[in-house]
């Protein structure tokens, strides 16, 4: 299991997955952000998606590659 | 009409970004019309639905941008998709902590930002408990912003991130301000003794901008998503939230803010906040026969109420935003007098879903028979719409952003020969609309226009929640407001009072200071 980060200790770091908004804020505020380049999983194929959430469920494969 | 699709493949952009180039193509030569949008079978429907799907439109998937315009008259395509290319471009510049460097993944954040403790995810619904179970595997705390997340995920996500030590907040989490620092929809409020947990992103919003007027700050504000304290979730993220601020030095007043919770995560949350040796104002709104002292638990109905109880305990004065003046009283009373009593229902049009449902609770309460959008489609008489609410946001940004479904529904709802009131919260803050006013007045204005060429005078009452150093200037937003013909004040639940003064022809008991409604 990986290190568990505490939250409300200071000011907290973001990886922002989404709108990008959200993270242009942050940075123009001075605060700590990385904006990840997100896109649908499967190419946005949900019988696909579905299928790569259960395997990685299962901890049969590591599906990270796929994004 | 001249439609065009151009399909971009493998081009993924967010539905803010998109409704930005959507804007920024329907103001060139000649487009008559113009939508860039993501290529969902869902998606591929509403631009059918809209005239705008074309054949080639039709072959675009998932993670394919199609660009749909209608030139008239016909000409410049090349110039409109050479505009679209140099805004997809420029728009990737300036982002993603000052470099232009993305990681595609939440492993590559982290060996960009190794300290990152906080994953913030606004993905589509249906992709969302995906991201977020990464994030929790890889020890992050979440603020999950997503929608349309099915509830057996939310249960799932709350217990892997407790068995963690983790929160997570959300999902459609749309705000919390941790250690000063703002996300999602969050207002520039100070920092202070008062910590919140709030299953009502607009809730929270409306009490700490109440607060930060009258001078008070926050330790930490957390929102948890509006189904934490329903049977199934259980309260599970308000107890780790209410723990968490129990063990705050700098959190001297809690507060707890939901709608009505299912009545075994109430218990949960009551009796934890019995023990937990700090003062705790709980705000279950609507719940009026619940208003009670008991312990150090201060229970209270609505968001206005929960801000004046905190100020008292905290030793403060009743604040200015509690009260009308006398020129907003008298234009009160100048609209009553010039309004057809035939012509006076409300129509409430909400981008804040808890702000909506406390106009809701408290019109009924002064005996409106309010019905909500969610309720029933058809209705005559008083109806409040919370155009925040999942079924308005499939494919669209949230309406705190984008103004247009709010706008139109405005212009529609003026049209209505039997309203007479229309009722908006303007919600300021980081992560909303730039310059919601300048998007209201026009269609305020367009609004009275339409009523006065049927013969009659539509009243529109702007809640206005914001901070005094919100990015979008609190006063000038309400200049304008003011100008374009809105009766604006701070307070929702005064607006919802007010909407039914000039409802039931009546000012007489509108504030002074009694929150009752």
């Amino acid at each position: 299991m990986a290190e568990k980060r505490d939250l409300l200790g200071g000011p907290p770091a973001t990886i922002n997955v989404g709108l990008e908004v959200f993270a242009d804020t942050l940075q123009e505020l001075g605060f700590p952000v990385v904006q990840v380049d997100w896109r649908p999983s499967a190419g946005g194929d949900h019988r696909l998606t579905d299928l790569l959430s259960r395997l990685e469920q299962s901890g049969d494969s590591n599906a990270e590659g796929t994004n | 009409m001249t439609v065009k699709n151009h399909v971009l493949k493998n081009v993924y952009r967010d539905s803010v970004a998109l409704m930005r180039l959507s804007r920024e193509m329907e103001g060139l030569e000649n487009v008559a019309q113009a939508t860039a949008i993501m290529g969902t079978d869902n998606n591929k429907e509403l631009l059918a639905q809209a005239g705008l799907l074309a054949d080639s439109g039709k072959s675009a998937t998932p993670n394919d941008l199609i660009v749909a315009f209608d030139l008239t008259p016909p000409g410049r395509e090349e110039a409109v998709m050479t505009s679209v290319q140099h805004r997809l471009m420029s728009g990737r510049q300036g982002t993603s902590g000052g470099t232009s460097y993305r990681p595609r993944s939440m492993e590559g954040a982290l060996q960009t930002l190794p300290q990152a403790n906080l994953a913030m995810i606004s993905v589509p619904g249906e992709h969302a408990a995906r991201e977020a179970t990464k994030a929790l595997d890889l020890g992050l705390n979440v603020l999950l912003f997503s929608d349309n997340v099915p509830l057996e995920d939310e249960v799932d996500l709350k217990q892997q991130a407790i068995s963690r030590g983790l929160l997570m907040m959300g999902p459609d989490c749309g705000t919390a301000i941790i250690n000063g620092v703002p996300l999602g929809f969050a207002n520039a409020v100070p920092s202070g003794r008062v910590g919140l947990v709030s299953a009502s992103g607009s809730g929270l919003q409306q009490v700490i901008c109440l607060l930060a007027e009258s001078g008070e700050g926050i330790s930490h504000a957390l929102g948890v998503g509006g189904r934490d304290l329903s049977d199934e979730v259980n309260g599970a993220m308000m107890l780790e939230g209410l723990r968490a601020l129990r063990e705050d030095s700098a959190t001297e007043i809690i507060v707890l803010i939901s709608k009505p919770p299912a009545q075994s995560a109430r218990d949960r949350v009551l009796e934890a906040a019995s023990r937990c040796g700090k003062p705790c104002v709980i705000s279950f709104l609507g719940e009026q026969e619940e208003r009670a002292s008991r312990g150090n638990i201060q229970m209270e109905d609505n968001l206005e109420s929960t801000a004046l109880r905190i100020l008292k305990l905290l030793g403060k004065e009743p604040p200015g935003w509690a009260f009308l003046d006398d020129k907003s009283r008298k234009q009160i009373e100048s609209i009553i007098a010039s309004t057809d009593p035939g012509h006076r229902s409300i129509r409430g049009l909400y981008s804040g879903g808890t702000l909506c449902y406390e106009s809701l609770f408290i019109l009924r309460n002064l005996g409106h028979q309010a019905g909500s959008g969610l309720e029933r489609e058809q209705v005559g008489g008083d109806l409040l719409i919370d155009m925040g609410d999942d079924r308005y946001t499939v494919g669209r940004p949230h309406p705190m952003i984008d103004f247009r479904s709010r706008c139109d529904a405005l212009v529609q709802a003026a049209a209505d020969p039997e309203v007479g009131v229309v009722l908006l919260d303007v919600i300021l803050g980081y992560g909303a609309h730039p310059d919601p006013a300048a998007e209201l007045a026009p269609a305020i204005l367009e609004a009275q226009k339409i009523a006065r060429n049927g013969g009659r005078r539509l009243a529109c009452v702007v809640a206005l929640c914001g901070s005094p150093d919100d990015p979008q200037d609190m006063d000038q937003q309400q200049k304008t407001l003011t100008h374009a013909g809105a009766l604006v004040v701070h307070s929702n639940a005064l607006a919802a009072r007010i909407a039914s003064a000039i409802s039931r022809g009546a000012a007489g008991p509108l504030p002074g200071g009694d929150t009752r409604g």
